[in-house]
Order: structure tokens, then C-alpha cells, then sequence
């Protein structure tokens, strides 16, 4: 469980999150709405622990963040970069071999090697495993990126907008492969979603933000509401229900 | 990546048989152990500006940035300027190179990590402000090193060995022992945490969640950097744009991402280019420019190349 | 106001330059007070005079054209250009004419602005620092260049000279070529205003009937002279041309035909207090003014950058 309590984040002074109290049960999707500068990405960074707290604990099961090793927490919290571009030519098995880093530092075993190797297979990512990275294209990428927070076989991912480029089958594929690597509520994923008709399809929990508050939580068909739309988002946009699932029309 | 190894360190060798042994005459004892001692200023040089900049550019997430261009060997001169106009001429007499030296490096590693802190942080995201940047620093080091020189004797040019160009023929060879420790001492330090630098290559979000967030290394990598820039400057004076000529052409021959292959491939490059480029312009075309000269300009058309590659 | 308190405060400097010096006016024989002064002490003040106002506006001009605050002549690769002529004039034609020796310098300087111009009209406007960097770097590398004929050519002393800027070397018949640099420098303010309508872009400049290319060929011409001129008489002095319009546009505003009156006395009161200091500070020797202003131009620049970017933009 990720537990968040009292966070108050402020950047010169203007408050970006206000006594944040949240409680994130381990396994399912859990996405994090809300309208820009509601406080969503920093939330996310404090837990990722790329934001240093300022005030209130955050404890992903019994580590709290700030205070344990980096490398104990690699083992348990992954997080997924927003900009899927890395400086140093890497191919895909290089990428994805990274995600062993916390547990062998450097020197993979043959076990490592192995996990790659499935993952590889796994994400259908065999056939461009000796392809640059910066020879695919956006989805495969992705795709790539997540394969690696998949081996390095953590707990807890943390996805911040990681639909943004991405067309349409990419961002279904995507958000399939989350599904499934949450099955059987083994691991948790914690995702900031722009779009609400995703965080409605996919997510098993949403929580809205604004203002860095949280202000609304639950089920996907408790929360996407017209009433939602109207007080969150301020748009008076109309929410309807297509194969038992809540829709916005947009 | 074993051929390409194999293939570049016959050719380091040949360089160095090349540059030992072309045009000696006489005393071939006196002559070969004069320039082996240049041969392995010349290897020492090349060693630590191109681990310097390989770990300076992994550090920095990017490949256009080097130590040089943000002005540390600027910044070491201006040092040992102040350091010599501190303590007076006469002191500065009786003083020995090593001891000189070794000040400059221990004041260099403080003033980097404060600056060079300072800098990164407020040019985070913004990389043409930070080598705008760290291109004036250079500008501003190189006046005041000029200022302190003039205060401590305005007559004599140079109290202070430090010329405008780097002198790769005339290598100050008996800070030779003193640099080979510290230089390995620090190679070391860095070949140890070379694994932790392929992670950090990835940018910050991905090695934090690898459990090796970059500002854990920074600090480390600094120092060694700075160590690394007071070796090569002692030995042979500022060069601009060396280090990212070498940086370029490693990784241009290794694909890896991989520090335990970039680091010797690099050290092998600089070597090639400085000892091979030496023995053309000394010995072979017998042409009195240096070779730091062409080095510049070749490096500034390279840097010139990449500032403008990156924008697409 | 602001331009007869500038005026004064130049006055006064000129006149503390006269009297500064190793040899003390007062000790010295009334004889010789004149020729000392009109031999040293006045050309001197008038060569400073003449530099600052002249970079000052090069520097101005140059920030026309290329629409970027951080380009200035000396920095960009016009002053190194002009020195490589210079090299190229002294190598080839030893016993050419000053007068010819000039023009192939200001020439030179003329075709590396040129280039440098080409090259950063390929530069996205969505990176204003670019075009500094590149001018920085692009200077190297023709620095280098020149580096690499005086080595050949056995004329490092020379480049000494050139790349330093420094005063102390001003007497009477080795400065007078810098009224040239100044003639052109007051030129450009017969036409300030089709300068200014050209910092505002080659759409608005045709909008407004103007033959963009022949301004900026003027202005190129202006710039190319100035630089040759000083890098030849005085050697290169950094940050003037970038600093002074700065500040003074952060004053005074971007109206040239108003501004430009005061920029050349801002900066020919630069070069005059940095010399002045420069004779001053490690008295009875001598800093030169371009290590002077390379320190107080570079932190400048820094502030500019930094601080002062917001209102500098």
C-alpha cells in the first residue's frame, strides 16, 4: 500500500498540493485526474521520490519514502519517465536489460539474462530487440519502456501522461499491457491520464485532483460524472453510459 | 567491440613507435628515454581529458557539453594565478611545482562543486544557456588569470607557466610522477563506479527509479572531473575543444552505451590523436603551429556541427 | 538630462585621462607639458574616445541586423576576421600601402561577417542564444586560423597585439586612422532610422518600402570598417558593442535616432574608465583595457543573461 499522509507541496510560496491524504491499496490501475496545474505530476514525483518532500510522510508498505536506501526502493517503486528519449544510443535489449540494474549492479546473471529474454518475448519486442531505440517508433517505444519496468519487477509503477503522442491503437495497446500486468493484483500502477474516457476504461480506481486537493475518489462509475465535469473540469460536458461504461462526450 | 579494440590499440602502439623513433639521431639511449618521457606526458593527457569528458557529458545528459568548454581548465589557471598572487612572488619561488599543482587541483574540486552546482541547477533544461554560459565563464577566468598575472609581475609575461595554447611539444615533465598517480588514482575511482554511469546515462527520472538518482554521483564525479582537468592543464595548458573531439569520435566507432567499453575506446582515441598527431606535425611535415591549434579548430567546426545537428 | 550628464561625466573623465600618466605634469618642465600632451597624453584619450563610441555602436548595429541582443562585433568573428586579413595583408604584402593594408583588413572583416550572417539566418528563432553561441565558437575557430598563419609565419608577437586590446602603445601619427572608425560610426546616424525599422524584420522592412538588403549591407560595411580599424590601431576589446546598447536600451528604449547619441558617449566612457583604471590599478604599470573589460564585460554579460534577461529580450 501506498500511504500518503498530510503532503503540502509549495513552489515560491504558491501552495501545488494542500494536505494530501491518500490511501493507494496494492493491485489494479489507479488514475490520477484532474485539470492542469491541479497537482497530479507532483504528486506523483513526491511518491517517485524525484520531488524532495517538504511536509507529511509518504510509505510505499513499510519504506518510507526519504529515508530508505535508493537502491532498496528500486526494488519495490518503478517509475516510468514522461520523455521517452534517452541521451545515450541504447538498443531495446540494452534498454530493457537496465531494468535488472537494482539487483545485480551492473554484473547481470544468467537468471537476469533470462528475465530479459522473456520479457523480451513477452512484449513481443524479440523481432526489434537489436533495433536503436531511436530507430522506433512512438508506441514501440513505449512499449519498450514498459518492458523494462517489467523486469526490474517492481511492486508499484508510477506512469506520469504517458499517452501524450501516442495515437490511438498505441494508446489502447498501452494501456492493455497495464491491464495485464496488473492481473491478479499482483502490482499496482499509478498513472496520470489527461483523458477521462481512458481513466473510465481501464483504471479500477480515480482519483480527482484540484487545486492540489483531492476532491474526488472511487470507482470509475462514481466519479466520472456530469457533475464532475462541471465543478473539476469547469465544461458542461454531458457523461453517458455505453456497454456498462461512463463515456464523456466530448 | 574486441577487433575494434585490438585494431585501436596496435594502432596507439605504432603511434608511439612512430613518435619515439622518427627522425632520432645520436645518443639513441638519451634520445628514447627524453621522449618516452614526453610520450607518457602526452598518454597521461590524453587519458584523463577523455575520461574527464566522457563522465562530464553522461553526468550532464548530453554530448556537446565538455569540461573544458564550461571553463574548468580556465578556472584551474585563474587558480593558480590567485594562488601564486596570494602568497607573493618570492614565496611563490621557493615553492615546488608539485605542491603548486596539487593546491590548485584541492581549490579546483571546491570551486567546481560551488560553480559548476550553481550553474547546472540554474541552467537545468536549458542547454544553450548553459554553454553560453559556461563559454563566458572561460572568457571571464581567462581575464582575470591575465589581471593576477600582470598584479604579480608586469613586466614578465609568464611567471606563471600558462600560455594562451596548449603546448603538447613542450610538456612539463617533471610534474610526470606526481600527475600519473592522481590521474590513476582518479581513472580508478572511475572505472570503479562505471557501471552506476551507464545508469546515469539514462537521464534522471529512469536512474532514479533504478535506485541511482543522478545528484548521488554528481558530487563524486565532480571532483574526479576536476582532478582529471588539473592533471591535463598542469601537463600541457588549456585545449577547448580536445576532449569533445575525442567524445565524438568514440561514440561515433562504439555503438555501446556501455562505460566499460566508451572509457578505454576514448582513452585510446586521445591517445591516437595526440601522439599520432604529434609525430605528423613535429616530425613528419616538420610544421612549427601546434598541434593544439589544429586540434581547436577542427573541434570548433565539430562543436559547430553538433550545436547545430541537435536543433533538428 | 540624461545625455548632458553623460556629457559631463565624459568630460571629466577625458580630462582626468590627460593627466594621468607615469610622468607627473607637475614635475615636469612647463616646456614639455605640451609636447607630452599632444604627443601621448591627448591621442590616447582620443583614441579611447574614438574606440568606445565606435564599438559601442557596431555593436548596436550588429544587434540590428541580427536581432539578437548578444552578438556584438568582437565576439561574433568580425574582429578575428579582421585580423586574419591583417596576418594575410602582412605575410603577402608586406610593402603595401597602409591605406590598401586597411582595406584588405576591413575586407576580410566584411566577408567573415558576411558568413557569419549566413550562417545564423539558418538558426531557429526559437533559440535567441543560439546565435551568441555560435558567433562565440565561429570566432574561435577563425582565431584559430589566425593562430595557425602566425605560427607559420613566425608573427606571434603580432597576434599579442591584435587579440589583447591595450592603449599604451597611442601616440600621436599611430592613432589618426581611428577617426576613420569614427566617421563611419557617426554615419550610421544619418540613417538610424531605417536601422532601427530593420531590427524589427525583413517583412516589416518591406511592408515599410525599405531595400532591406542594401541597410544591411551599410551596416555590414560600417561594422567591418570599425572592426578592422580598432583590431589594427588598438587590438580587440571585448563586450563594449554588447554591453553598452544593452544597458542604454534598457534606459533609454530602441528608437536609434534618439538612442544612438548616447550609446557612443556610454561607450566611450567605458573604454575611458577602463583604461583609467587599467593605468591606475597596479600603478606605474599598466593593465590592458581589453583584460579590463574582459572581467567587468564578462560579469555584465552574465548579469545580462541572468538578471537582467527578462528586460534585456
Amino acid at each position: 500500500m501506498i500511504d500518503i499522509q498530510d503532503v503540502t507541496y509549495k513552489i515560491a510560496g504558491q501552495p501545488i498540493l494542500q494536505d494530501v491524504s491518500l490511501q493507494l491499496d496494492k493491485g489494479g490501475i489507479i488514475a490520477l485526474i484532474g485539470p492542469n496545474g491541479a497537482g497530479k505530476s507532483t504528486l506523483l514525483s513526491l511518491v517517485a521520490r524525484l520531488l524532495p518532500l517538504q511536509t507529511g510522510t509518504i510509505r510505499v508498505d513499510d519504506l518510507q519514502i526519504g529515508q530508505t536506501v535508493d537502491t532498496v526502493l528500486a526494488k519495490k517503486l518503478g517509475i516510468l519517465p514522461q520523455e521517452l528519449t534517452v541521451a545515450s544510443r541504447l538498443t531495446i535489449r540494452d534498454l530493457v536489460g537496465f531494468g535488472r540494474y537494482p539487483y545485480h549492479k551492473g554484473r547481470p546473471s544468467a537468471d537476469d539474462h533470462d528475465r530479459v529474454d522473456t520479457a523480451l518475448h513477452l512484449f513481443d519486442l524479440s523481432d526489434l530487440a537489436e533495433r536503436q531505440l531511436e530507430t522506433l517508433s512512438g508506441g514501440q517505444r513505449q512499449r519498450a519502456f514498459v518492458a523494462m519496468a517489467y523486469v526490474q519487477d517492481t511492486d508499484y509503477l508510477l506512469l506520469d501522461e504517458p499517452l501524450n503522442n501516442l495515437d490511438i491503437a498505441a494508446s489502447r495497446a498501452l494501456m492493455t499491457l497495464l491491464r495485464d500486468l496488473t492481473a491478479g493484483r499482483k502490482r499496482t500502477v499509478v498513472i496520470v491520464l489527461h483523458d477521462i474516457n481512458y481513466a473510465a476504461a481501464y483504471a479500477d480506481r480515480i482519483i480527482a485532483l484540484k487545486a492540489g486537493r483531492v476532491v474526488a475518489d472511487g470507482a470509475p462509475d462514481a466519479v466520472v460524472t456530469a457533475a464532475l465535469l462541471r465543478d473539476v473540469f469547469e465544461t458542461p460536458a454531458n457523461v453517458t453510459t455505453v456497454a456498462r461504461r461512463q463515456v464523456v462526450l466530448v | 567491440m574486441r577487433v575494434r579494440f585490438i585494431l585501436l590499440t596496435i594502432a596507439l602502439s605504432l603511434c608511439c613507435a612512430a613518435y619515439l623513433s622518427i627522425g632520432a639521431r645520436g645518443d639513441w639511449g638519451f634520445v628514447l628515454s627524453f621522449r618516452a618521457q614526453k610520450l607518457a606526458a602526452l598518454l597521461l593527457v590524453g587519458f584523463s581529458l577523455s575520461w574527464a569528458t566522457v563522465v562530464f557529458q553522461t553526468i550532464t545528459g548530453n554530448r556537446i557539453l565538455t569540461p573544458s568548454i564550461m571553463g574548468f581548465d580556465a578556472l584551474y589557471l585563474l587558480l593558480l594565478s590567485a594562488l601564486v598572487w596570494s602568497i607573493g612572488a618570492q614565496a611563490y619561488q621557493a615553492l615546488s611545482a608539485q605542491v603548486l599543482m596539487t593546491a590548485s587541483a584541492a581549490l579546483l574540486c571546491g570551486a567546481a562543486l560551488i560553480l559548476f552546482k550553481t550553474v547546472l541547477r540554474a541552467g537545468r533544461g536549458n542547454l544553450m544557456q548553459m554553454i553560453l554560459t559556461g563559454v563566458v565563464l572561460s572568457v571571464l577566468f581567462r581575464s582575470l588569470t591575465a589581471y593576477f598575472q600582470r598584479v604579480i609581475d608586469p613586466n614578465e609575461y609568464a611567471v606563471v607557466q600558462a600560455a594562451s595554447f596548449a603546448r603538447f611539444s613542450n610538456v612539463d615533465t617533471s610534474l610526470l610522477l606526481l600527475a600519473a598517480v592522481l590521474s590513476l588514482g582518479a581513472g580508478l575511482a572511475v572505472w570503479r563506479i562505471r557501471h552506476r554511469l551507464d545508469v546515469t546515462s539514462l537521464g534522471p527520472v529512469l536512474s532514479a527509479s533504478l535506485g541511482e538518482p543522478p545528484r548521488r554521483v554528481q558530487w563524486q564525479v565532480l571532483i574526479l572531473i576536476s582532478v582529471l582537468v588539473s592533471i591535463s592543464t598542469a601537463l600541457v595548458g588549456p585545449v577547448a575543444f580536445f576532449g569533445l573531439l575525442v567524445t565524438s569520435l568514440t561514440y561515433l566507432v562504439t555503438p555501446s552505451c556501455r562505460h566499460s567499453e566508451i572509457l578505454p575506446t576514448a582513452a585510446l582515441i586521445a591517445g591516437i590523436i595526440l601522439v599520432g598527431g604529434q609525430t605528423l606535425m613535429e616530425r613528419v611535415l616538420d610544421l612549427s603551429t601546434p598541434l593544439s591549434v589544429v586540434v581547436e579548430f577542427i573541434g570548433g567546426l565539430i562543436f559547430l556541427f553538433l550545436l547545430l545537428r541537435s536543433l533538428r | 538630462m540624461a545625455k548632458w550628464l553623460c556629457l559631463i561625466a565624459l568630460a571629466f573623465l577625458a580630462s582626468a585621462s590627460l593627466f594621468v600618466g607615469v610622468i607627473d605634469l607637475r614635475q615636469v618642465a612647463p616646456d614639455e607639458v605640451w609636447p607630452l600632451i599632444r604627443d601621448s597624453r591627448f591621442p590616447r584619450t582620443v583614441a579611447t574616445l574614438l574606440t568606445g563610441a565606435s564599438l559601442a555602436i557596431a555593436g548596436q548595429i550588429m544587434q540590428q541586423i541580427a536581432r539578437n541582443r548578444f552578438v556584438e562585433p568582437m565576439t561574433s568573428g568580425t574582429g578575428q576576421s579582421a585580423a586574419l586579413g591583417i596576418l594575410m595583408t602582412a605575410v603577402f604584402f608586406p610593402t603595401a600601402p597602409i591605406g590598401i593594408k586597411m582595406g584588405l583588413a576591413s575586407g576580410a572583416a566584411l566577408a567573415g561577417s558576411v558568413l557569419f550572417f549566413a550562417i545564423i539566418r539558418r538558426l531557429p528563432p526559437t533559440q535567441p542564444l543560439l546565435v551568441p553561441l555560435v558567433g562565440l565558437i565561429y570566432g574561435g575557430i577563425v582565431g584559430a586560423g589566425v593562430t595557425y598563419v602566425a605560427y607559420q609565419a613566425d608573427m606571434l608577437q603580432f597576434i599579442e597585439i591584435w587579440m589583447n586590446g591595450e592603449f599604451s602603445g597611442t601616440l600621436r601619427g599611430r592613432y589618426e586612422l581611428l577617426w576613420l572608425a569614427g566617421l563611419a560610426a557617426a554615419l550610421t546616424y544619418l540613417v538610424a532610422d531605417q536601422f532601427s525599422i530593420i531590427g524589427l524584420g525583413e517583412v516589416v522592412s518591406l511592408n515599410l518600402g525599405l531595400n532591406y538588403r542594401q541597410v544591411v549591407m551599410l551596416g555590414l560595411v560600417m561594422i567591418s570598417v570599425v572592426a578592422g580599424l580598432t583590431v589594427v590601431t588598438v587590438g580587440m576589446i571585448p563586450f563594449v558593442g554588447l554591453v553598452v546598447p544593452n544597458l542604454v536600451s534598457l534606459l533609454a528604449g530602441d528608437n536609434l535616432r534618439r538612442t544612438l547619441p548616447i550609446t557612443a558617449m556610454a561607450g566611450a566612457g567605458l573604454v575611458l574608465a577602463a583604461d583609467l583604471a587599467g593605468r591606475l590599478v597596479i600603478y606605474p604599470f599598466e593593465m590592458p583595457v581589453g583584460t579590463v573589460i574582459g572581467i567587468v564585460g564578462a560579469v555584465a554579460f552574465l548579469w545580462l543573461l541572468y538578471g537582467g534577461s527578462r528586460l534585456a529580450r
